[in-house]
């Protein structure tokens, strides 16, 4: 079982930078959504408080890791200029795509909204972390800030649903390959 | 927008839900001003292999935190007209979203 270095990395981009980013933005939107809805209570415990810390801190360091890796690492072999005379694109994602009247949408439209629709989205969770972070224990008496970061970390999932979205298509159609070969395991004999 | 009162005090909060729509309407801005301007492209071209997308995200970045640094300053121990921040910030984070989509920055450049 192997993998290329640059398959690798986009991995960790997509999957775990970006995947878990936006499983923890679903998650707080059901959490804010469901709140909106709850009776008054005791609210949580100072444990509590630590972990819902941890949540937030770790969410909005997966959607900067999300954004800072794909626009400094992967962004770079996306869009790589062709050399003189190189005919096989297949290390060229971004030419590839253009090279054919079917697939230059995926960049045009695709790449070109994900990779600058995706930023709002760490923008916006650092800001939603920060307001609950700020009130923890006091958003009872503020609804309308609940609301209001309720919407921005929505519009944070949408944004980064885009991105994902876009980002796992693209590579599907032009796929951002090559760099060392990894050895992973031995596959069944 | 800014009141002094007895109660709970809102303005740190205000200020950074105001400034999250400031910096995602600088993105937009600047995503179709390169868009439509290849000086302006070269200029925000801080790192050459990502190309302007590197000082569009870098700039607005950059003016988001400024402007949250600012604003909290002068909101930090304020009670402000929550409802009217939330609908200004709202507007500016829908036209930041609006204006990262290709065809409607196409549409405002002509083409």
């Amino acid at each position: 079982m192997e993998i290329t270095f640059r398959n690798l990395v986009t991995i960790v981009h997509g999957m775990m930078f970006g995947g878990f980013f936006l499983m923890a933005t679903f998650g707080l939107v059901v959490m804010l959504w469901r709140s909106m809805y709850e009776r008054q209570g005791p609210g949580l415990t100072e444990q509590g408080h630590r972990w819902e810390t941890a949540y937030l801190v770790a969410m909005v360091l997966l959607g900067w890791g999300a954004v800072l890796s794909g626009a400094y690492i992967v962004y770079p072999w996306y869009r790589a200029a062709l050399p003189a005379g190189v005919v096989d694109l297949s290390g060229y994602p971004q030419r590839l795509l253009l090279s054919k009247p079917g697939t230059a949408g995926w960049h045009t439209l695709g790449m070109e909204w994900k990779e600058h629709v995706s930023w709002m989205a760490p923008m916006a969770m650092t800001m939603v972390a920060y307001v609950l972070l700020k009130y923890k224990g006091a958003m009872e008496e503020h609804r309308a800030l609940r609301k209001q970061v309720l919407v921005f970390a929505m519009v944070a999932f949408l944004a980064a649903g885009v991105a994902g979205g876009f980002g796992a298509l693209i590579d599907k159609a032009a796929p951002v390959d090559g760099g060392r070969i990894i050895h992973l395991m031995e596959g069944a004999k | 927008m800014s009141q002094q009162s007895e109660g709970i005090v809102n303005g740190p909060a205000a200020a950074a839900i105001l400034t999250a729509g400031v910096g995602c309407f600088v993105l937009g801005v600047l995503v179709v001003a390169t868009d439509g301007s290849k000086p302006l492209a070269k200029l925000l071209t801080f790192y050459t292999r990502t190309g302007p997308l590197s000082g569009v995200s870098t700039v607005a970045i950059l003016v988001w935190i400024a402007a949250w640094l600012l604003l909290a300053r002068v909101w930090g121990s304020k009670r402000v007209a929550i409802a009217k921040v939330n609908a200004i910030a709202l507007v500016l984070l829908g036209m930041g979203l609006l204006l990262t989509f290709p065809p409607f920055g196409d549409l405002l450049l002509g083409r």
